[in-house]
């Protein structure tokens, strides 16, 4: 997309958000962040979200974040934005002694930790944490890269141990201004008398830019964010047509134009190694379309990274709609890759929640187009990514035996399905947190957490937590579900229930809700109350408390009498 | 002159979002919106338009819009 200018921006700031869901950010910074709060609002608009922006006076950091009662706080923000300067580090490097500079970085990124640690036993804001864009003061010249002593060594360092600290405090994501700076140059990140005469540590034209970043980390961790890139073949994923030149007159590999591709379908499985899923949707037949990836020696992608290839002769909308039924997850999250502006247009028309970048005409500025268009943010990432496209792929397996069996019930019977039922532990912190952000359809309450807070809950005793597993006889799906209770006197109130859309219509929503109300039972409850909160997406399971068996009390509250409670049949054993 | 005058405010109808004909009078006091981090907007917006850089003394001593022009028309002689 084209970058608005920070004078649109400001505009943006007049306009009517009302229609947006909303989201208050508090930012605090040791320089002037007016203009980047402006920015921040005003890029909202354009990603359509409501920020209502707090922000904190010139050097408020310690403040604004000591005093339990400081406006910050006050305002109750669901992010706090950390605005640290290099120019500012570098004031506090010149005043730091010459022996103690060695140990420079760790002093700063203690005294930035214990920031990070106040905001968070005074709110359940996330924290996003600007890094440094290094700058080098050139007095020890290239030596500066090999002595400890430099401020450009210090502030490496330092960024690199902000990003250790933030694996540890699962709430602060970092927000790589340094990234910035090295795609965009130092001389279009700042301008010194922008500091020196208003404190700001940016120049205006890249505030866009960075209005960007934070937006991202904001909308990777309330859940939007893509899941699966359709990838078009002649001329995107290889020069040249299959179906006229053949497997070996394809242009791919080490010589020449190859070259090109082989880059872009290295990032593309690099994509799929972090947990995107990659499908084909190609104008060709189906047998002249698998062979590259079956016999060309260069391929780098193979037919097991695909999890859903479709090839054949229809418009591609229609493709891309199937695809997205097998995959089960939200048009949105999809990003549509084809080097032909026709078949992009036409797709971009039928179907507008998809993403169709306009990728550029040649092949070798591909990934350095898409790299930047910044489509594949994330907010969380464990081991279960690395699989996904196993699990897609075994998924389109049942879906050819579910066609060979005449009757569902019979279907689910030959699954041989076996589930687990757990409290949350250490090793699936991540896995659950994820679960919280990426779930949309089946979620009653779409709570979305951090693995900060879900360890805070595991440990809490006010809660009873439950992650289910789920496998069958041609595959693992891994932990799927769960389940947080909430205990109130004699009722347990259910806070959260969501489950992955892949496992829908096995009996695993019955077998998790007959282990809630039994939990609750040999817990010595007498009620088990579920709620729904509606979103645009999780129409599904409006009514799925009814159906399972639950007492409706009013439109979104239903309850289950833990003696008299009907337990649903399933075909799932309990592992 | 004229033109300078003309592109100025093209840029001061820009960055304050009404229509706006500069003057080499024209000052702060003139534009209700001018505060000290407009003026850091406009600022940007006017080097931006003129490709050109404003030095920081530059940028804190102009006391108006003929000022502003005058800086901005010695640069284009060199």
């Amino acid at each position: 997309m084209n970058t608005p200018t920070f004078i649109e921006l400001k505009r943006n700031n007049k306009k009517d958000f009302s229609s947006f869901p909303a989201v208050k950010v508090g930012i605090i910074g040791d320089c002037a962040t007016q203009h980047i709060a402006v920015a921040l609002r005003g890029w909202g608009y354009e990603k359509k979200l409501d920020i209502n922006v707090f922000d904190s006076d010139y050097n408020q950091i310690d403040a604004q974040t000591m005093d339990p009662a400081s406006e910050l706080y006050e305002f109750s923000p669901s992010y706090v934005a950390v605005i640290n300067c290099t120019d500012k580090l570098y004031q506090r490097f010149c005043e730091t002694p010459l022996d103690a500079r060695k140990d420079f970085a760790a002093t700063v990124c203690e005294s930035m930790v214990a920031v990070w640690k106040r905001v968070s036993s005074n709110c359940r804001a996330r924290i996003i944490q600007f890094n440094f864009p290094a700058w080098d003061d050139r007095v020890f010249g290239d030596y500066g890269a090999k002595t400890a002593d430099s401020f450009v060594f210090q502030t490496r360092k330092l960024n690199m141990l902000l990003a250790e600290m933030s694996m540890e405090y699962k709430n602060v994501f970092v927000c790589d201004i340094d990234g910035i700076q090295s795609r965009v140059g130092e001389s279009a990140l700042r301008d010194s008398k922008m500091f020196c005469i208003a404190k700001m540590p940016f120049r205006t034209d890249i505030l866009p830019i960075i209005a960007r970043a934070v937006t991202d980390i904001i909308l990777s961790a309330e859940g939007k964010f893509k899941k699966c890139a359709v990838l078009d073949l002649d001329n995107t994923l290889w020069g040249g047509v299959v179906g006229d030149d053949g497997t070996d007159g394809i242009q791919i590999g080490e010589l020449g134009t190859g070259h090109a591709f082989t880059q872009f379908q290295h990032w593309l499985k690099e994509l799929k190694n972090r947990g995107i899923i990659l499908c084909v949707c190609s104008k060709n037949n189906e047998e002249n379309a698998k062979d590259p990836f079956i016999n060309h020696p260069e391929m780098v992608l193979r037919l097991e990274d695909i999890s859903v290839f479709v090839a054949n002769w229809e418009d591609k909308a229609s493709n891309i709609r199937h695809i997205r039924d097998v995959l089960n997850i939200g048009m949105d999250s999809m990003v549509f890759i084809d080097d032909n502006p026709f078949e992009r247009e036409v797709v971009r028309s039928l179907i507008p929640e998809i993403t169709v970048p306009d990728i550029p005409e040649n092949p070798e500025d591909y990934v350095d187009f898409l790299r930047n268009e910044e489509l594949f943010g994330t907010a969380s990432y464990s081991v279960e990514d690395r699989n996904r496209t196993d699990q897609y792929r075994a998924e389109a397996e049942r879906v050819s035996l579910q066609s060979r069996c005449n009757d569902y019930d019979q279907y689910l019977e030959s699954l041989e399905m076996v589930a687990e039922a757990k409290p949350f532990d250490t090793y699936h912190f991540p896995r659950i947190a994820q679960l919280t952000q990426r779930s949309n359809q089946f979620n009653l309450r779409t709570v979305r957490y951090t693995e900060q807070e879900i360890e805070n809950i595991t440990s809490d005793d006010k809660y009873i937590t439950l992650y289910f597993t789920l496998k069958d006889k041609f595959g693992d799906h891994g932990l799927i579900s769960a389940v947080i209770m909430e205990k109130r006197e004699k009722e347990l109130f259910v806070n959260t229930y969501l489950m992955s859309c892949r496992v829908l219509k096995r009996g695993m929503e019955e077998f998790i809700i007959n282990t809630m109300v039994k939990t609750a039972a040999e817990n010595g409850f007498e009620r088990v109350v579920g709620e729904y909160l509606p979103t645009p997406k999780n129409a599904m399971v409006k009514d799925i408390y009814e159906k399972l068996g639950f007492t409706r009390v009013n439109d979104n509250l239903f309850t289950a009498d833990t003696e008299s409670f009907v337990y649903n049949k399933t075909h799932i054993q309990k592992g | 002159m004229n033109e300078i005058y003309e592109r100025l405010s093209k840029v001061f109808t820009e960055v304050f979002d009404e229509d706006i004909t500069v003057t080499p009078d024209t000052t702060a006091a003139d534009i209700e919106d001018w505060d000290s981090l407009t003026h850091i907007t406009l600022i940007s917006a006017i080097e931006d338009e003129f490709r050109m850089k404003f030095s920081m003394k530059e940028v804190v001593g102009m006391n108006n819009v003929g000022e502003l022009a005058d800086i901005v028309a010695s640069r284009r002689k060199r």
